[in-house]
């Protein structure tokens, strides 16, 4: 049994990392479940090694058939769905709150690198390997996704700046 | 100018703190002279602090018992074949049934919401003779029934205004105990089915989320301690409209 205790102690770092590639805490947790689900099925292509590498490339896999998937999890878009309350899960500071919309704003790709190394403190290598791509393909995805992140805050600090002078 | 070879590659190594001592000084000399580069990559860091901030709570949060579920081990199957074997099933219960015997208490698989309440509509949505327990025609017995079984009180929507009358009603054996299902068809014999689950766990979410299996879209969603999950196979627009009407009856 010790193979599920290893599993469900990464969950809480599959959660965080999947809230913050997805940016709704319901589809997080779908992404969450339907790794796990995956990683149990292919328990038996597991080496012994990188248990959490392994989990988040499972993860990214999973993220990236589930647009195109069969069995489609999608996320409630704010367009379509009637407003039903949720819980609010991240701290109210307007600060973090406008980061991690800037954040939602880079795409995908970008934001997978930055995450799993930023966030999730993985080295350049296994972040490539994750992926599934070369090293200096993180590494461009790295430089851009943070020079966007960049122009994004600067610009939301500029609208913030120029609301208070109207004000 | 010292170190006039600082790549874009290595300052973010520097910004992540992955440069041995003698690149990371090299580095740190050359920013002295590049107020600018020096800048952007204090602003890098900052980044970092801020994914930290915003995403680090979510270590803290008690993890959803469907994950913990999710991390059992138990075999899923394709949708096909789990309905075959629910066929299989109730052949079984019923032989047992038929030599007084109980029916065999197997592990429940795991399964989502979702995931079963598509499995019954497949399996009974088809039926021309028996689509149901209970006719709408005695939808008081209907509702007094299930309500009795599932132990509160359950009303079905009413559907009139998006074309949609009801069938009836019928019970079913699911990961939690009883669950009800109703069933509601149009005019053009098209039928939906609406599958109510009690919840013992008081896990509360109230967005609404959408699946597929094979053809059937499902709309779910947790209003305390019900699961509610709508199946048809139309298109994920049609469907929306409908469990929106369905999800404001049961929330006036």
């Amino acid at each position: 049994m010790s193979r599920q205790a290893d599993i469900v102690a990464e969950i809480p770092r599959l959660r965080r990392y999947a809230r913050a590639l997805t940016g709704d805490a319901a589809c997080a947790d779908d992404l969450v479940q339907d790794t796990l689900e995956r990683a149990l099925s292919r328990w038996s292509l597991w080496r012994p090694g990188n248990l959490r590498a392994w989990l988040f490339s499972i993860m990214h896999n999973r993220f990236v058939n589930q647009a195109r998937g069969p069995r489609i999890v999608d996320c409630p878009g704010d367009e379509a769905l009637p407003d039903l309350p949720t819980r609010a899960t991240q701290t109210d500071s307007i600060e973090l709150r406008d980061f991690a919309r800037c954040l939602s704003q880079l795409s995908e790709v970008q934001r997978e690198v930055l995450l799993l190394v930023g966030l999730e403190d993985l080295s350049y290598e296994d972040t490539a390997k994750i992926l599934g791509v070369p090293i200096g393909t993180v590494m461009s995805r790295l430089s851009r996704g943070r020079e966007r992140l960049r122009a994004l805050l600067a610009g939301s600090e500029l609208e913030e700046s120029h609301l208070k002078v109207i004000k | 100018m010292n170190a006039p070879t600082i790549s874009e590659q290595e300052l973010h190594a520097y910004a992540d703190g992955r440069l041995d001592a003698a690149r990371r000084d090299a580095v740190e000399a050359w920013l002295a002279d590049h107020a600018e580069m020096r800048q952007t990559v204090a602003e890098w860091r900052i980044q970092g602090e801020q994914l930290h901030r915003a995403f680090d709570p979510v270590l803290d949060e008690p993890v959803p018992t469907r994950l913990a579920e999710a991390a059992k081990p138990t075999s899923r199957l394709p949708l096909g074949m789990a309905a075959a074997i629910a066929w299989l099933a109730v052949g079984g219960i019923i032989g047992y049934q038929l030599h007084g015997a109980a029916p065999p208490q197997g592990p429940q698989p795991s399964t989502s919401l979702a995931r079963q309440a598509a499995l019954a509509h497949a399996v009974f949505s088809p039926e021309v003779r028996h689509p149901v327990e209970v006719g709408a025609a005695e939808e008081a017995h209907l509702v007094a029934w299930l309500s009795k079984r599932l132990g509160a009180d359950l009303k079905p929507p009413h559907l009139a205004g998006q074309g949609l009358e009801l069938v009836g009603g019928r019970l079913l054996p699911g990961a939690t105990g009883p669950v009800a299902q109703f069933m509601y068809q149009d005019k053009r014999g098209q039928r939906l089915t609406l599958y109510v689950q009690r919840d013992a766990q008081s896990s509360r979410e109230t967005a609404f989320r959408f699946a597929k299996e094979g053809g059937i879209s499902v709309f779910y969603w947790l209003d305390g301690h019900f699961g509610y999950a709508l199946s048809a196979e139309m298109g994920k627009p049609d469907l929306l409209l409908i469990a929106t009407a369905v999800y404001r009856q049961l929330n006036p």
